[in-house]
């Protein structure tokens, strides 16, 4: 059945909350991109490294959030995903972090 | 959908923990391997998934407000964005096994490999969700539809959560395979 509203008002407005985290995500993704092949931070590439890590956390927290529309979801739904990402970026930049320490000549 | 998804994503968590675990133990052998892959590449897949997600919420924020024929051209759009993902894969592979580059050449190759086909695969799937979402939206617009309102948007929201997996799983391997130093 088709909406009785006017057709205008039936379209979603050109700039939405969705169009501007997209733009943000995109950003991100160039500033991560110009911190993992670029210079970086010069002389300290781990600081580089955990850069990344965290962006890419939060660009997946926006997706999680915004795209997958977790935001209005229940609670432990919600919990699972945010717990989900924030244990596995955690983790990366720890695992990361015992090989710096152990091969320190290999950077 | 849900269960799926948090099942996809515990199997993934075990695929990265493994894969900086190993490469904590040798990082020399890994930062030489990564420096050969193409990172631009991989920023241009991350840009086309990234797309493709929008186009998709828009689709189903399309679908809640009866507008099934932007839904369709949303999704088709979406479409091309994981069709262009797959030829930049299809490029990025053929030059590394033209430069004699397989998965058994080392460590970092096979999880390279290993980790990109998984989720190729899971491009391959989620296209196929996205062409039933556009079939959907089709009927819909055309009013041939036997499914009620309700139904197409639980479907679309189910799809599309599926295809968002399948960006997020992207955006860490992106930073984990091609940007780590």
């Amino acid at each position: 059945m088709r909406s009785s509203l006017p057709a205008a008002s039936r379209h979603a407005p050109i700039i939405n909350r969705t169009t501007w985290v997209w733009a943000l995500l995109i950003l991100a993704t160039v500033l991560s991109w110009e911190l993992g092949h670029g210079l970086g931070f010069g002389s300290h590439p781990e600081r580089a490294t955990v850069a990344v890590m965290l962006i890419a956390y939060l660009k997946v927290r926006f997706v999680f959030l915004d795209f997958m529309e977790l935001r209005a979801a229940p609670l432990p739904l919600r919990l699972t995903f945010e717990a989900w990402a924030a244990l596995v970026c955690g983790a990366v930049i720890a695992l990361y972090w015992s090989g710096l320490a152990r091969y320190p000549e290999n950077l | 959908m849900w269960v799926f998804i948090v099942g996809d994503l515990l199997m993934f968590a075990l695929f990265f923990g493994a894969f900086v675990y190993y490469r904590a133990q040798d990082p020399a052998l890994y930062i030489e391997s990564q420096a050969t892959l193409n990172q631009g590449f991989g920023a241009i897949n991350t840009v086309l998934l990234l797309t493709s997600s929008w186009f998709v919420v828009g689709a189903v924020q399309d679908t809640r407000g009866q507008r099934a024929g932007q839904a369709c051209t949303r999704i088709i759009l979406a479409l091309l964005c994981g069709a262009g993902f797959i030829a930049v894969k299809f490029f990025e592979y053929r030059e590394k096994i033209s430069a004699g580059i397989t998965l058994t050449s080392n460590d970092f190759y096979m999880y390279y490999y290993m980790l990109t086909g998984i989720h190729l695969l899971h491009v391959v799937i989620g296209m196929g969700v996205l062409i039933f979402l556009w079939r959907l939206a089709r009927q819909s617009a055309l009013h041939h539809s036997t499914a009620s309102h309700e139904s197409v948007i639980s479907h679309f929201e189910s799809g599309a959560s599926f295809w968002h997996l399948v960006d997020m799983l992207w955006i860490f391997l992106f930073a984990l395979l091609y940007l780590m130093k």
